[in-house]
């Protein structure tokens, strides 16, 4: 009963301030109602919360984990061909991504690479949430094999050859592996499949872990990797001490209002991270040449049956840790061809879009969006905007104030 | 710090709960939401079999945050239902699109209370929950409206 009378009162107090927005619209240099200023502000940085934990990962914020990470993060010797690094496609000048359709590794994906920046915000990673924390994430493209294209005892032997202090110094010591084959695991590649599935269990239980472990100093590494202050942040920051003129163009402004208001933009590109993190069917067009991508209503079910996920043995998580597994949606007609929202942080600065680099120009994205074409398989969300050539230019303009500043956006990793 | 505590949502955009009819008023952003929806959190079944209630365990709740409810089910007179199936449901519907996980009861905490976990609203707007009740009296539904 307090409880309840308490939230009436705090939702009086709300109300109050909205209707007293609605009326005293009468802000220095842009109208913005109270409840619009609220929105606002909180999809600027300084609104993003602290880094959530990973208690799916005991190192996450171990710094000799994220200093091992960082070096197995820039290393092309975990590789097929010795060529090929995270940082290869994750470029960290780029945004840690590459700017082409497709990420190619050792072969061709069927995917764009997403960005890192906030990446330990989010609960699932791939575009169809077919991985459940950063660390079980690193994993899947170091043995596909068309990214690095290697397999878990290469890797386990590269960690004793040129690895072993950095490692037991985060993991403790690496099981004895001088005996396993140089070349095994559950890969594509029959001859590393089978020498994988000749070894005594005890042995690949072994390997699995320090393979699970090259992922936990990855993400270690990679959760330290934030999205940089942009111009709309300070926009942002300025509109509660009413010094915001200037900051922003008229166009500018008017996107940020059509974002808001109008394009309906924010129902999925909300919080500080621009993202919701959830997956949605947005009548996004078919990549030319590619086979069908049943995007989430695929991923659901990998994550779910994944041995790395947050339940599985490798994870250091307790079962009430795993809720956003536990209750993940699974199931539905919802779930075909959704993709997950990307983040909107520097989103103007690095095309091609969608899943797999579909669609060359923010112009066309936004284009897209605005006539909201029928899905080529189950039902996109959209509703047509009918946005004025004007209205998409202003949409456009506000975008590119998403972009990292050009002295924050130099910083090395 | 009741006000605080607002204040505090408001200033974050972190959106509170809308509990009671004829708060919801003209927002820009919430413009289309219906100005008669029924925003009770307790109320009878559709066929009146119980009555049921939903409180959240998080106040203000957090545009996606996993967060748990307690759902309460009684007789029409009051008297709990201590032993219930509940099936939890829901979406958007002006957006189309249902509840982005899949809650469910987890525990009965006694006297009619059941915990709800997996709950999260990953926008702001209407959303309902349509709760199946399956006790001793048949089954029943009951909806109710949230606008975050």
């Amino acid at each position: 009963m307090r409880r309840a009378a308490a939230i009436l009162s705090s939702v009086l107090f709300g109300a109050g301030l909205l209707a007293a927005g609605l009326h005293a619209a009468s802000a220095p240099a842009v109208r913005w109602t109270e409840e619009e200023r609220a929105i606002i502000r909180s999809l600027a940085l300084d609104a993003l919360p602290a880094l959530p934990a990973d208690p799916s990962n005991r190192v996450a914020d171990d710094p000799r984990a994220a200093e091992l990470g960082r070096a197995l993060f820039f290393d092309v010797r975990l590789s097929a061909n010795g060529q090929v690094a995270c940082a290869s496609c994750h470029l960290p000048e780029r945004q840690f991504q590459d700017d082409v359709p497709l990420a190619r590794g050792v072969g061709m994906t069927t995917r764009r690479t997403m960005p890192i920046a906030g990446v330990a915000h989010s609960p699932f990673l791939f575009w169809d949430g077919r991985k459940d924390s950063v660390w079980a994430q690193a994993l899947g493209p170091l043995e596909s094999s068309v990214e690095h294209g290697g397999n878990r005892t290469q890797y386990a032997h590269l960690i004793a050859e040129q690895y072993r202090t950095a490692y037991e110094g985060v993991f403790g010591p690496l099981p004895r592996i001088d005996h396993l084959p140089p070349q095994a695991g559950p890969v594509t590649d029959p001859e590393a499949a089978g020498a994988w599935e000749a070894m005594p269990e005890a042995d690949r239980e072994a390997v699995n872990r320090v393979f699970a472990n090259i992922g936990k100093a990855i993400a270690a590494f990679e959760r330290m990797i934030l999205p940089a202050p942009t111009r709309f942040d300070a926009y942002a920051s300025a509109l509660g001490s009413g010094n915001d003129a200037g900051i922003l163009t008229p166009d500018e402004v008017a996107g940020l209002r059509l974002f808001i208001g109008k394009g309906e933009c924010v129902n999925c590109h909300n919080g500080p991270l621009l993202t919701d993190n959830h997956f949605h069917n947005t009548g996004v067009p078919e990549a030319r040449g590619l086979p069908e991508d049943l995007g989430r209503a695929a991923g659901a079910k990998i994550v779910r049956e994944d041995p790395f996920n947050c339940l599985g043995k490798y994870s250091d998580a307790g079962e009430g840790d795993c809720s956003e597994l536990r209750f993940m949606a699974a199931d539905g007609h919802e779930l075909l061809r959704a993709f997950k929202t990307p983040s909107l942080r520097g989103a103007a600065g690095r095309p091609p879009y969608m899943h797999a680099g579909q669609i060359s120009t923010l112009a066309d994205v936004v284009a897209h969006y605005s006539t909201a074409p029928a899905a080529p398989a189950g039902h996109s969300e959209l509703r047509p905007l009918n946005l004025s050539e004007t209205e998409r230019r202003q949409l456009i303009a506000f975008l590119a104030t998403l972009n990292p500043n050009t002295s924050e956006g130099r910083k090395s990793f | 710090m009741l006000t605080l505590t607002s204040r505090r949502a408001l200033l974050l955009g972190i959106p509170a709960l809308v509990l009671a009819g004829g708060i919801v008023t003209a927002g820009a952003m919430m413009s289309s939401v219906p100005s008669d929806l029924d925003l009770a959190l307790e109320k009878p079944t559709a066929a009146g079999l119980y009555k049921a209630a939903i409180a959240p365990q998080t106040n203000p709740i957090t545009v996606g945050s996993m967060h748990a409810w307690t759902v309460t089910v009684l007789t029409p007179t009051g008297a709990p239902i201590k032993v219930a199936k509940i099936g939890i449901n829901g979406g958007m519907p002006q957006h189309g699109h249902g509840l982005p996980t899949a809650p469910q009861v987890t525990k009965s905490l006694g006297g009619g209370r059941y915990l709800v976990e997996g709950m999260k609203f990953n926008m702001r707007g209407w959303w309902t929950l349509d709760l199946a009740i399956d006790g001793p009296k048949g089954p029943d539904t009951v909806t109710f409206n949230l606008v975050l």
